[in-house]
């Protein structure tokens, strides 16, 4: 799972827009990893099963974490570094994710969207991977996967183990309670140092879209105008 | 220096977002394009005067297997050995350019918005379209996603030649159940102009609206997260934050408020049109053009317009 901003972060930068900005910023367990985390428990209730929580990160995130156990998950690993990109994220989690039966992920991070990681785990894994799944069952060893395509949906049939990433469909997210919140508490979560790995890419700079330059009202008797306006800036 | 492209195709023709990225390679000036294509394609022609100087056409592969085709594009990158892949962002792409930059070991960057600068840098959106961000890939291999819609396709008046080569297919490990394909609809990420409605319209029965001037527009439609969320229209038409971030070249949005994350997901646009009767609502603000007013009242007025001109 990833950290992120609350999706009401007004994005800025510091430090000559080489930094987010992080004053005032609620950070939160990512939208998409929340779906995948239910749909893991759901499918561990199934199948008899346990599920981890896997997240690269400093102790910043701890909170975070600790939300994740009070949804469900049984047990949490943070790996003790700054996540620098998907690609070191999903080498960091691989040798993790290898002993287990099933990987889930987002679909994509909200703030870095990469949408990379089920792909790459895929690949160092050498397992199956399904992107932007929006239903998935498991029996038996294998899962029955329905998912987005592009001008579609597709249904699937793939044994495990498996990685996928959860699309907004496939579930809604748990809602910690009382009970659970206390009892994350005692749940381990267990601290891994980070492996060498190459550094696949850098972040230098961020910068914000060009702002727009006011908007041009148009008289709601005639939205005609509107049409000769369009045509004639050629946007239609 | 050489680059591949994988080139999509939808029933035997090359896809926009495709072509935008052969394109793309041709315009990065960093040698030889090579573009490959799998299944029944459209020929050389229309790739070769973009500035691809071969095509590799592969044959059908049956269903789309991200795992069996991202291998065979490895296979032809090695055989080749270009320094860089270029793939569009569609879902398509999204799935064969991880597992691509992990089978060759390369850099990975998605969501490319950008040619590579002096410096071999790459802007790509972030904080789902709230940013951008400028990134250095190490790798002497690099793999680049490119975003729909971002990238002209310029006509080089070139030409290419069609190349055979042997791949190996591995077997599936996906078995293909059903495919459930919306026919005759343009994928949102890829339309050039999307209409795209909110609670304003008051109920699914009052699409019909959207949909009349979409047709008129050849546009795709689309909604915002509350009105995926009380389900009067499909998820996979939810743009924002936590839906789909698409970059059209004229954005139409009609009852939609503009809040942050809904905003996030739009503002790629390059032209943005609201429509609202509540003159405050935030959107009118990070707009080209408004309309103050009553969806019920000026659509059909704006769809009969565009239908006369």
């Amino acid at each position: 799972m990833s950290v992120v901003p609350d999706t009401t972060t007004k994005i800025a930068f510091t430090d000559n827009d080489t930094k987010f900005n992080t004053d005032g910023v609620t950070f939160i367990v990512n939208p998409y990893d929340e779906l995948a985390l239910t749909k893991g428990l759901e499918i561990a209730e199934a199948n008899g099963g346990t599920v981890t929580v896997c997240h690269v990160g400093t102790s910043s995130s701890d909170a975070a974490i600790r939300k994740a156990l009070s949804i469900g998950a049984g047990e949490a690993i943070r790996i003790d570094a700054e996540p620098l990109d998907s690609q070191f994220v999903a080498s960091q989690i691989a040798p993790i994710a290898k002993d287990y039966d099933m990987v889930i992920t987002g679909r994509e991070s909200i703030d870095y969207n990469g949408g990379a990681v089920c792909g790459l785990l895929g690949a160092e894994l050498n397992w199956p991977s399904v992107n932007v799944v929006t239903e998935i069952a498991v029996a038996d060893g294998k899962a029955t996967i329905e998912h987005d395509i592009d001008g579609g949906r597709e249904e699937l049939e793939v044994t495990l183990p498996l990685v996928v990433s959860a699309q907004k469909d496939l579930c809604e997210p748990r809602i910690p309670n009382m009970k659970s919140i206390m009892q994350a508490r005692m749940k381990p979560l267990n601290v891994v140092p980070a492996i060498e790995v190459t550094q696949q890419s850098e972040y230098k700079t961020y910068d914000l879209p060009p702002a727009k330059q006011g908007v041009k009202l148009i008289d709601a008797n005639d939205p005609a105008a509107l049409v000769e306006m369009l045509k004639s800036e050629k946007i239609i | 220096m050489a680059i591949l492209v994988f080139v999509e195709t939808q029933d035997g023709k090359y896809k926009k977002a495709g072509l935008e990225a052969v394109s793309y390679a041709a315009q990065m000036n960093a040698g030889e394009v090579t573009a490959l294509s799998i299944g029944e394609h459209e020929g050389i022609d229309a790739i070769a005067k973009i500035g691809a100087s071969t095509l590799v056409a592969l044959p059908d592969m049956g269903h789309f297997d991200a795992q069996k085709v991202s291998s065979v594009i490895s296979q032809v990158a090695s055989t080749l050995n270009v320094d860089t892949v270029v793939i569009s962002n569609s879902y398509a792409g999204k799935d064969l350019a991880p597992q691509i930059a992990g089978q060759l070991n390369a850099s990975l960057a998605t969501n490319v918005v950008s040619l590579p600068n002096a410096e071999g840098e790459i802007t790509r959106g972030v904080y789902s379209g709230k940013a951008f961000a400028q990134v250095k890939l190490n790798g002497t291999k690099k793999v680049l996603a490119i975003t729909p819609n971002s990238f002209d396709i310029i006509d080089n008046n070139k030409s290419a030649a069609l190349k055979e080569m042997d791949v190996t297919i591995s077997e599936g490990r996906v078995v293909l159940k059903e495919l459930k394909k919306v026919t005759g609809k343009i994928p949102l990420t890829e339309a050039e102009v999307v209409i795209s409605g909110g609670r304003g319209l008051k109920g699914p029965e009052n699409w019909g609206l959207v949909e009349d001037l979409a047709d008129e527009l050849n546009a795709a439609t689309a909604c915002s997260k509350p009105v995926s969320d009380m389900e009067w229209r499909p998820h996979s038409e939810h743009v924002g934050q936590t839906g789909i971030t698409i970059k059209p070249n004229l954005y139409i949005a009609i009852g939609i408020s503009g809040a942050i994350q809904h905003l996030a997901g739009v503002s790629s646009s390059k032209t943005i049109v609201v429509i609202n009767k509540d003159p405050e609502a935030p959107f009118f603000k990070a707009a080209d053009y408004g309309i103050v007013g009553d969806a019920f009242d000026v659509i059909p007025k704006l769809t009969e317009a565009l239908r006369n001109n």
